[in-house]
């Protein structure tokens, strides 16, 4: 990856319809191996922001450059666990794209594919039924099928949600990994304690609050603003916005 | 007791004695046609949840058959133009203040289905016509069979190209757009398919009974296959051999064909699901 920025959002706005703007005022760029965690309330404009970064909302206003591709990691409770697809079925819909109309996938795409599961740590599960894996693995499938879209920025929706902590470690270390790889990664998250382990952070509560390292950005004043007051405070807290977590969105035991 | 060669003999007989008749011949055709196209479209049709939409469809795009039949006029044609009307009719139905989509789509599509029967039965309308209701699968010429085929080829194209397309959009709408399958496009594309195979079927099953072959043999490969490519390949072979099967029941007692053929895949359906409830389950906890 030759790029020193692979995407740059400046004064960036988006509506949907004629409606009121669902985010704007945003200015952040993701570079190389920077891990990213979006933070902000429920309607805050977290997946607005993604979609626009996707190229599915065009913005209402502002600039955008993208050096690289874009890809997502939706939350798994979206696809249907019912449906009769493989590890593999799913890691190869990242291959869509990149063949004309009338090709589908061959040999090689294959391969690609298993070499995704592979980098995933789910090479043996590639004929596994998606929907008997577990919340973690699906998770890592779907990260495998935007490495088969070859995405230089990945968009992750709450990857640790409904995900056991073994899980989580094994997703954090991949997180890690595709960063030091050259990508970038934004990770839309409600867990504050950890995104102060991230090399940025991004507080969006329809309009940016703040965007910068974790340590001098997360503020209480920050935190309040982005929550819109509903924080409540670890009796554990140790000053300077530390414990303090959003009402509602409990850490991890 | 009768000798081994005499049983074999006449257990040859009845089931080469219906075969003898070029009509049932070129009906065993058509189940095979009907068969191929509805087993695979209509996986799709089971895992999008279209299963109404298909039913709306068949019974929505009937008078416009009836009135290419009394006019001499192309099938394809007719049918396209009712679903034109169809369309237009729920779009229209919709706007009406207080009523919903699925109230629109109900008044438009029996209003549709009743114009259809009220041209077929009508007295004065040609005896072929009312085929198109129940179906006549021993009634079908070599041209039909042709146009039959024709279809089928199509829509099975179709949906060898755009299996990649459908897989994503069924199993994730939102993210599909990302990964370059447009959920529109793929939607309208299913429709149109769905049009298609039931023009294909329609003269062998007869409008009533079309949804049948597009939904029994789908559903029963449901229940048992685990890929969406073997449950295609399931549900095609069932819909076929429930066809074939269906062809028996009409000749040996003499019932109609299309109402055999619909009994049979919905049997089969009702004894694999039995089956397959009474059946320990082997996959418990996983993962």
């Amino acid at each position: 990856m030759t790029a020193t920025v692979l995407a740059e959002a400046r004064d960036l706005a988006a509506r949907y319809g004629g409606g009121p703007p669902a985010i704007e005022d945003v200015t952040f760029s993701a570079r190389p191996g920077q891990r990213i965690a979006l933070l902000g309330p429920n309607g805050g404009g977290k997946t607005t922001l993604f979609r626009v970064l996707l190229g599915e909302l065009s913005p209402a206003r502002g600039e955008l450059d993208l050096a690289a591709r874009v890809s997502t990691v939706p939350q798994t409770e979206r696809s249907r666990l019912d449906y009769p697809v493989t590890a593999l079925d799913v890691a190869l819909m990242g291959t869509i794209a990149g063949l004309p109309w009338w090709r589908r996938p061959g040999r090689s795409e294959r391969r690609t594919a298993l070499e995704a599961l592979a980098a995933v740590g789910l090479r043996a599960q590639a004929d596994r039924s998606f929907g008997e894996l577990s919340g973690g693995q699906r998770q890592r499938v779907l990260v495998a099928r935007a490495l088969v879209q070859d995405a230089g920025l990945l968009l992750l929706d709450e990857p640790f949600s409904g995900v056991d902590r073994p899980s989580a470690d094994l997703l954090m270390d991949l997180i890690d990994r595709l960063a030091a790889e050259g990508r970038s990664v934004i990770v839309a998250t409600h867990d504050v304690e950890q995104a102060r382990s991230w090399d940025l952070v991004l507080c969006l509560n329809r309009r940016q609050v703040a965007f910068g390292p974790p340590e001098p950005t997360l503020t209480r004043s920050v935190l309040e603003r982005t929550y819109a007051g509903a924080i409540v405070e670890l009796p554990a807290g140790a000053g300077a916005g530390r414990g303090v977590l959003p009402a509602h969105h409990h850490a991890r035991p | 007791m009768p000798a081994p060669d005499a049983v074999l003999a006449t257990v040859w007989n009845a089931l080469a004695g219906p075969w003898q008749d070029g009509t049932v011949l070129r009906a065993l055709v058509e189940v095979a046609l009907i068969g191929a196209v509805g087993g695979v479209l209509g996986c799709w049709i089971v895992l999008y949840g279209l299963s109404y939409g298909a039913e709306s469809l068949a019974h929505a795009l009937f008078p416009g058959l009836v009135a290419a039949a009394l006019l001499g006029a192309p099938l394809l044609l007719g049918g396209a133009a009712g679903l034109v009307v169809a369309a237009v009719a729920v779009a229209a139905a919709g706007r009406i203040p207080r009523i919903g989509g699925d109230t629109a789509i109900a008044v438009v599509v029996t209003t549709m289905f009743g114009l259809g029967v009220l041209l077929a039965l009508s007295p004065t309308s040609p005896p072929g016509v009312g085929g198109l209701l129940f179906g006549d699968v021993l009634g079908l010429s070599d041209a039909d069979l042709l146009l039959g085929l024709g279809l089928a080829v199509l829509v099975l194209a179709a949906l060898w190209l755009l299996h990649g397309r459908l897989l994503a959009v069924g199993f994730d709408r939102t993210s599909a757009r990302s990964l370059g399958a447009a959920p529109a496009v793929v939607d309208t594309a299913l429709l149109v398919m769905i049009a298609l195979a039931i023009l294909v079927a329609v003269q062998g099953l007869g409008n009533l009974l079309v949804v049948a072959v597009l939904i029994a043999p789908a559903a029963t490969a449901r229940l048992l296959a685990r890929r969406v490519a073997p449950m295609m390949g399931l549900s095609a072979a069932l819909a076929v051999a429930a066809g074939i099967a269906g062809l028996y029941l009409s000749y040996y007692a003499n019932t109609a064909g299309g109402a055999s053929i619909a009994g049979v895949m919905v049997a089969l359906y009702l004894g694999v699901l039995a089956a397959t409830s009474l059946r320990p389950r082997i996959v418990s906890g996983r993962g």
